[in-house]
């Protein structure tokens, strides 16, 4: 597939490689070589935060505000918490991610790019005709994608499933499902909460983007949440609630859910949506559109003065 | 004289057949037999595993059994997610909820997944009878049919349902299988070929190709009985497979009759009638007569009465016929 403009013309060839940078070079990242240092991954947290920018605006199409609040979950997860091996995407120990809110795709597809799943470059595809990044995800489309996903309310039960294979199975991997806030409006999001405590997914572990926003406002006024927490706990569940933009706490909180026995937990991540550019957080009008150039332009700056 | 193809193997006087079983049995001694032959099969049910015989398995295999609840959306995504990694997973419940609660796990979770799931959807058509019209699903064909990765079949009897499902279990990705409550004659034999994808012929004619969709082919094959009194030769198919359809089957008959006639306890309208339409209209255009449901709910009442008040039974199908026949240039 030819990939007709490359990240040079975005100033992404230009950190690479990521030698003085303090980046890690994609290809010798592995699960081997872990980091858990706070300021480490927030400088690779700067770095996915303007590869989705590039993407968005390359895209013309597509959501700010999940990916870029998204940024420290999906990092600490393929850099600090999971067993994966980006050179061999289906080795059968890997844990698997299955993220059930497709449309925040941009940050999956950074961060796995970033941890080299495939060719950064690749990453302007976006959206495009013939391009492995599909505008939601696609099963077998791209190295690191375990699912299909999009329509919301169908990503936790599909987790439920994996966890159930990898139990009949006596093995050890975990599932990761990434759920949505708004994506509890949905009954089948419901549905298979009850399924997961019902057979005591323990080796099942959800991750809800508690960022208070969905596409037509805010969470609270379009079908309240709360108390959030109390509905997955009457539900048998385990809850960890954390800050998700805060690396020290999504990890500690990954490891915990790795300990509890006999329920599945989820980790409600309070998130700031559109985080990282001031002109995005906490404005659901960011949720399902894209910045312009000059935007985007305003926005790399604003990460990179930090 | 109606010439049965010996080729089918079909049971001996088959116009008398004593021994009667619903597809949904077949089904699910298919499923048990299914599960004994691998270990990485297993099952989904939705509160409904007795009516879909899955119970079958759940007592042979109770830890590769799982019971969702009344949740069919559920049923098909956790399928879904056990169809990605490894294991071939039936889900069962009244087609009505499954596909008809579902599509969009099965559209997306399933199909675009590409997972290895296989639907059984039960009580399907009038046949449902006494439950009415809610349950007495007669869309799901249409559904189906339509979706990438999806094949589709629809089992004439026990035996075939038996097969059908043994033949999904071999066969990596999504299927559905469309499934009857009530007993009907078994008409084919343990022995007669199954290939998902082939019609089966079961006696040949020159006048007019009737194609039965599900457990009506055995009453279409009754019916050439009674054309032949009228001076009227029909072949007869099982046309168990919706999707992939049999476009070798359907062109040579319309070569050799100029006249088919489908027959399905479902919709007229984008069912297995219309599949056999786009057939023709590309390939070899005749006339089709679609028999079926045209654009209208069933409702209560028993098996035996609503077939004869919707002329799905033996004599509405050869009156169908006739008709066609009739109206044929």
């Amino acid at each position: 597939m030819a990939v007709e403009k490359t990240m040079a013309n975005h100033d992404m060839e230009s950190r690479k490689p990521a030698g003085n940078s303090g980046l890690p070079d994609s290809a010798q990242n592995s699960t081997k070589e872990r980091c858990k240092d706070p300021a480490k991954l927030a400088s690779l947290a700067r770095e996915v935060r303007k590869d989705i920018l590039r993407m968005l605006v390359e895209a013309k199409s597509g959501h700010t505000a999940g990916p870029l609040g998204m940024v420290e979950v999906f990092t600490a997860l393929y850099y600090a918490c999971i067993n994966h091996d980006p050179k061999n995407p289906q080795w059968d120990g890997r844990d698997r991610v299955i993220l059930s809110n497709g449309h925040i795709c941009p940050v999956h597809y950074a961060v796995l790019a970033e941890a080299g799943y495939f060719p950064r470059e690749e990453l302007l595809t976006l959206r495009k005709l013939g391009s492995r990044l599909q505008g939601h995800p696609h099963r077998g489309a791209l190295p690191g994608i375990e699912n299909s996903s999009g329509p919301l309310g169908q990503g936790l039960a599909q987790a439920c499933g994996v966890a159930l294979a990898a139990r009949l199975d006596k093995k050890q991997f975990r599932t990761i499902a990434l759920l949505s806030d708004g994506e509890h409006d949905e009954g089948s999001t419901w549905e298979a909460v009850m399924f997961a405590a019902k057979y005591k997914l323990d080796n099942l572990v959800a991750i809800v983007d508690r960022n208070f926003i969905q596409i037509d406002g805010d969470t609270e006024t379009i079908m309240p949440l709360e108390p959030f927490a109390d509905k997955y706990r009457a539900f048998g569940w385990n809850v960890i609630e954390i800050d998700g933009n805060d690396f020290t706490q999504i990890i500690s909180a990954y490891e915990k859910a790795r300990t509890v026995k006999g329920k599945p937990t989820v980790i409600i991540a309070k998130i700031i949506p559109g985080k990282g550019v001031k002109m995005f957080e906490n404005n659901y009008k960011w949720h399902g559109k894209t910045p312009s150039a000059d935007e985007a332009k305003a926005a790399i700056a604003e990460i990179d003065s930090k | 004289m109606v010439t049965i193809n010996k080729d089918a193997k079909l049971a001996a006087d088959v116009l008398n057949v004593a021994e009667k079983s619903a597809t949904r049995d077949g089904a699910g001694k298919g499923l048990l037999e299914a599960g004994g032959k691998n270990p990485n099969v297993v099952a989904l049910a939705a509160d409904l595993s007795e009516s879909v015989r899955t119970h079958l398995f759940e007592q042979k295999f109770p830890e590769r059994f799982f019971q969702v609840g009344v949740a069919e959306q559920n049923l098909a995504g956790v399928a879904a997610g056990l169809g990605m990694s490894g294991k071939t997973a039936f889900i069962g419940s009244f087609a009505a909820f499954s596909p008809g609660r579902n599509f969009d796990q099965i559209r997306v979770a399933v199909c675009y997944n590409n997972s290895d799931v296989k639907i059984l959807g039960s009580h399907t058509g009038l046949t449902v009878g006494e439950d009415g019209a809610t349950h007495q699903m007669m869309e799901d064909i249409a559904m189906m049919r339509v979706l990438p990765n999806m094949k589709v079949v629809v089992p004439s009897d026990s035996n075939e349902a038996r097969k059908a499902v043994l033949a999904a279990a071999n066969d990596y990705g999504p299927y559905y299988i469309r499934l009857t409550r009530e007993k009907v004659p078994t008409y084919t034999t343990p022995d007669t070929p199954f290939e998902v994808g082939k019609a089966i012929e079961l006696c040949e004619g020159k006048d007019i190709a009737i194609f039965g969709c599900g457990t009506v082919a055995y009453d279409c094959l009754k019916a050439a009985y009674e054309l032949e009194k009228h001076g009227i030769s029909a072949s007869v198919y099982d046309f168990h497979t919706v999707k992939p359809i049999d476009k070798e089957t359907i062109i040579r008959s319309a070569r050799k009759t100029g006249l088919i006639m489908t027959v399905e306890e479902h919709q007229v309208a984008a069912g297995f009638g219309s599949a056999v339409c786009e057939v023709v209209s590309e390939s070899h255009p005749c006339r089709v007569v679609r028999h079926g449901m045209y654009d209208s709910f069933g409702e209560s009442g028993t098996s035996k009465d609503l077939l004869k008040k919707y002329k799905l039974d033996t004599a509405g199908i050869v009156g169908k016929a006739l008709e066609a026949v009739k109206g044929k240039a």
